[in-house]
């Protein structure tokens, strides 16, 4: 066991080190818990049938620190990558506030709390799902496919979408069609949000040796597959309207900010190579747009389109 | 090994042993309020149900 001393307050001491509450937070990557959280707690209201407020909120609690557990062990694997990333290098492990080994601990420790308390408390498919995710998230993505295949993200993208399935299953028990074409949204588009982040970014991921698709197909192709994703995301945003989900308001809104998305992708591909001012934009709009068109799903009554 | 800990670092430690401690206690008052409803909606009227209540 060490011995703890204390240093003079003299002002010539190091740089803290000791690890705060805060750099705990860090790890568990809170922007992106908001938009799971928030994508979970769509997916917990629009569920057909009626859930406890208490038993929402314990549900939601669940998801958002299942989600910041995938983000502690994520932080722990690409520990080395995180320090190379100028994006990335003032995470907790590269400024050697957290060591990677106490990353790890406190990941799987909240990735099995979280779990339990969903299955102790909600029900087996909520459960059974989050640990999925988790899996899915750490193993499938980071460790398998991101270091692998320029698919990475199109293939990982699907652990960011699992979380308003869960949210439904945190309702019906089951894991039902319609809860799927919210997963379908967000499914589709990752692929344009991460690749307008990538493109602006593209340094960053060569430095690391990730093949992302800027840097092993070049920004013309990147920029041809965004719009190409972008159609294919406003065809999924219909998709929950065949399902009873969204009503009027979300119908209207999927086409003004569908049509806003792809506009913003085809100035992405006309920007000369180089050149990033549209490329950023499209990824903060893009963040706009999923926490818009999720927001206006419960809203009105619901329409049923036929086919 | 002797480890020097400025003030800043003590600092640290304890807002740290201050968010553990009331990490803690949410979790237990989150299982707490879980059983209640639990109980409240699914176990208790199941029993009343199965002795005529």
């Amino acid at each position: 066991m060490s011995d703890i001393t204390y240093a003079s307050n003299d002002g010539s001491t190091a740089a803290p080190r000791e690890a705060s509450a805060g750099d705990y937070i860090a790890l568990l990557k809170p922007r992106v818990m908001s938009l799971v959280l928030f994508t979970g707690l769509i997916g917990l209201v629009v569920a057909p049938g009626a859930i406890h407020p208490a038993m929402a909120a314990i549900a939601l609690i669940c998801i958002a620190v299942g989600a910041g557990a995938s983000g502690a062990i994520n932080m722990w694997f690409d520990a080395d990558i995180d320090a190379v990333m100028e994006r990335t290098s003032k995470r907790p492990i590269p400024r050697g506030r957290i060591e990677p080994h106490e990353a790890l601990t406190f990941g799987l420790f909240l990735a099995a709390a979280s779990v339990f308390t969903m299955f102790l408390l909600v029900n087996l498919a909520a459960a059974g799902l989050l640990a999925f995710t988790i899996f899915f998230y750490v193993v499938i993505y980071t460790m398998w496919l991101k270091r692998r295949t320029v698919q990475n993200i199109v293939i990982g993208g699907a652990a960011g979408a699992f979380p308003p399935v869960i949210g439904w299953a945190a309702v019906t028990g089951g894991l039902e069609l319609p809860a799927w074409a919210m997963f379908l949204l967000i499914f589709m588009w990752t692929p344009p949000h991460f690749w307008a982040l990538a493109l602006f970014r593209r340094g960053d991921y060569a430095a690391a040796g990730v093949p992302m698709l800027p840097v092993v197909k070049g920004e013309a192709s990147t920029r041809r597959q965004i719009v190409g994703y972008t159609v294919l995301m406003l065809a999924a945003s219909v998709t929950p309207l065949f399902f009873g989900i969204g009503g009027l308001a979300y119908m209207i809104g999927a086409a003004a900010l569908g049509i806003t998305f792809l506009a913003i992708s085809f100035l992405v591909l006309r920007e000369q190579e180089g050149t990033y001012c549209w490329a950023g934009r499209l990824f903060g709009f893009s963040i706009f747009y999923l926490f818009a068109l999720f927001a206006l799903l419960p809203v009105g009554t619901p329409i049923v389109l036929g086919l | 090994m002797t480890m020097a800990m400025t003030p800043e670092d003590e600092k640290r430690r304890h807002g740290r042993n201050r968010a553990i401690a009331l990490a803690l206690a949410a979790f237990v008052v989150l299982i707490f309020v879980g059983s209640v409803v639990k109980m409240t909606n699914g176990v208790i009227p199941q029993l009343d149900v199965e002795i005529g209540r």
